[in-house]
């Protein structure tokens, strides 16, 4: 049975992990309050100052996901994926480098121009090369989020599956990610749980806020 | 595993308006590509394959006024170049698009971004819904009447075939019959000027693979693939198997090795029960970039695939992103049926590492296998394999 490991949400200047509040910051504007979690959470990595805000949002997401709860040497490289959905693509940053263009066009802006590279800039921090996907939706679509990682785990495209949602747009934003694994331990009677049924209502409670399963509560 | 079959499809480029007219022009060695002028987009000339720009695509506007911003109250040229591609792929299939086992699947990199120049941006809430890539998926699929809500794919260059992929694992886990898969993307200025900004686009023709090579030309374009798991379609070509894999390495230069793309051709071949010698012909991604052909090369000869036939469509489509993993598997389904490999238009020496065997004429043989490949920005990289029975 595949399971929801770790959670992580960051919306409305807190960040929550495994449904547990670690991090506050009322005061800071947006970039302020990302700077914020980087620093309590005392992470080091210079790559982090060159992102957008997007991916800013999303790599600290993942950072505190994995943190604790996830061992990288007991997985291949290819196993691991992410798949990541939000509504607003990356217009943040479009606009920004809309502006910009009026000027002289910048690469290093035009690059953050498209959601995915918020995937790679996860796979380059961690190594992972497993399959990147992102959907664009108006709201964060538990069932075929569900659906998806559940049939890649399956299938086993991937035996770990890091995902969720991640937008950002001006100063609103939110990021909801999952840490979802495949287990191989036989379940009782043979039977294994339907992920989809039991993960969809979860991954809703825990992307509203409320109290959600995971295997480590 | 249920097999899934190709129903119909439909290009729409500026070379043609279906799927035949565009293989016919490409077999004929035409080119969308030309120089432009055009100081909205550029101040300097460019070359790239584009509309007409008062080519509207569609003769109706029913049903628009009800879009997500109320007034604009029509549909944009990117949603136009979605719908009326549908149309010709649901109309040539015999497709009932309100079937409640069927789901549409948008891929796009940038869809509306030319409303940035445009709209008011006063109107904050109304703009930011109104350039969303979801508003246009609910728009065509509105338009069409599909029961279930659309999916959109925003996956950089690998939209397409990330698309194609997404459809074919809908149907085999049985919840959807038949997918109605389309791509499209226009180029802007906003595009433009930041593969200009990369020094990325060619300043003539590109030249996939080629030792002159330099950089690439962006096209416009749509394309649109029908795939269902109905009996019915059980003749037709049939979509085995894919993989989706990434880079870790950069967000903007492809791996050094190629090891990547090819651990996606090798899952994808495997998936599909192939091995490398089962594979008839290649259309590699092909961009006419230095480093992504090099990189390709690099990963086709670690697949054990650098003696098959391979050709890039680059030459004749440019780089129409969000578009070019439908329209190239499109034209590769044709070559499948008409056993007839296209050339690498733009080629002349080889200018890779790896050398690979570069389709460089018309060339007629028995085909049974496809691979497509593709990879993009953020490091990633696709591989689909489709078969002829």
């Amino acid at each position: 049975m595949n399971g929801i490991t770790a959670s992580c949400i960051i919306a409305d200047h807190a960040v929550r992990k495994n449904g547990k509040l670690v991090f506050e910051d009322r005061h800071a504007d947006l970039p302020g309050f990302l700077l914020s979690v980087y620093q309590h959470f005392g992470l080091n990595y210079p790559r982090f100052f060159k992102m957008d805000n997007l991916s800013k949002l999303g790599w600290l997401a993942v950072e505190i996901l994995l943190k604790d709860s996830f061992r990288k040497a007991d997985h291949e490289a290819g196993q691991v994926g992410i798949v990541l959905m939000n509504a607003h693509s990356s217009l943040d940053t479009d606009l920004k480098y809309f502006e910009s263009a009026k000027d002289i066009p910048s690469p290093s802006l035009f690059v953050y121009t498209l959601p995915n590279i918020m995937i790679g800039e996860i796979c380059i921090r961690h190594q992972f090369k497993g399959e990147g996907v992102f959907f664009i939706s108006e709201e964060f679509d538990a069932g075929h989020f569900v659906r998806y990682t559940g049939g890649l785990l399956d299938a086993d495209v991937l035996q770990v599956c890091i995902g969720g949602w991640v937008d950002l747009l001006d100063s609103e934003y939110k990021a909801a990610l999952f840490l979802i694994e495949k287990e191989v331990l036989p379940v009782e009677g043979g039977q294994s749980r339907p992920f989809d049924v039991l993960a969809k209502e979860n991954i809703e409670k825990i992307f509203r806020g409320e109290k959600g399963r995971t295997k480590e509560e | 595993m249920t097999d899934v079959f190709i129903v119909s499809d439909n290009i729409l480029s500026p070379l043609g308006r279906t799927t035949a007219a565009n293989f016919s022009q490409l077999a004929k060695g035409m080119s969308g590509v030309k120089k432009q002028v055009d100081t909205k987009m550029s101040a300097q000339p460019f070359y790239a394959s584009l509309f007409d720009r008062e080519d509207r695509f569609m003769t109706d506007d029913g049903g628009a006024t009800q879009t997500a911003a109320g007034s604009p109250g029509e549909y944009t040229r990117f949603e136009r170049l979605l719908i009326a591609s549908v149309r010709d792929a649901v109309q040539t299939g015999g497709i009932d698009t309100r079937d409640p086992k069927m789901i549409l699947i948008v891929s796009s990199t940038k869809g509306n971004i030319d409303l940035l120049g445009t709209m008011d941006k006063g109107e904050r809430d109304l703009f930011k819904k109104r350039v969303a890539l979801y508003t246009s998926a609910d728009l065509v699929a509105e338009y069409f009447g599909f029961v279930n809500p659309p999916v959109v794919v925003s996956t950089a260059c690998i939209s397409g075939i990330a698309a194609v992929l997404t459809g074919m694992r809908f149907i085999r886990s049985g919840r959807y019959e038949t997918a109605v898969i389309a791509g499209a993307d226009t180029v802007s200025r906003f595009v433009l000027s930041g593969f200009q900004s990369f020094q990325a686009i060619s300043p003539g023709h590109c030249k996939p693979f080629d030792l002159a090579r330099d950089g690439i030309n962006l096209g416009e374009g749509a394309g649109t693939l029908v795939l269902s798991s109905r009996e019915k379609y059980s003749g037709g070509i049939k979509i085995l198997s894919g993989s989706i894999s990434n880079d870790a390495n950069h967000l903007s230069a492809p791996s050094r090795t190629g090891a990547e793309l090819c651990a996606s051709i090798t899952n994808a071949l495997r998936g599909g029960g192939l091995s490398a010698s089962d594979v008839d012909f290649i259309s590699a991604h092909g961009t006419a970039t230095i480093y992504n052909d090099e990189m390709e090369a690099k990963a086709l000869t670690l697949s054990n695939l650098q003696s098959v036939p391979v050709n890039s469509l680059k030459g004749y489509y440019g780089h129409t992103l969000g578009a070019a993993g439908l329209i190239e598997t499109i034209i590769s389904v044709q070559s499948l049926k008409k056993d007839l490999v296209l050339p690498t238009l733009g080629f002349e020496e080889m200018g890779v590492t790896d050398p690979l065997n570069i389709c460089t004429g018309l060339l007629s043989a028995p085909l049974k296998n496809c691979l497509k490949t593709a990879s993009g920005f953020g490091g990633c990289n696709a591989a689909l394999v489709f078969s002829k029975q």
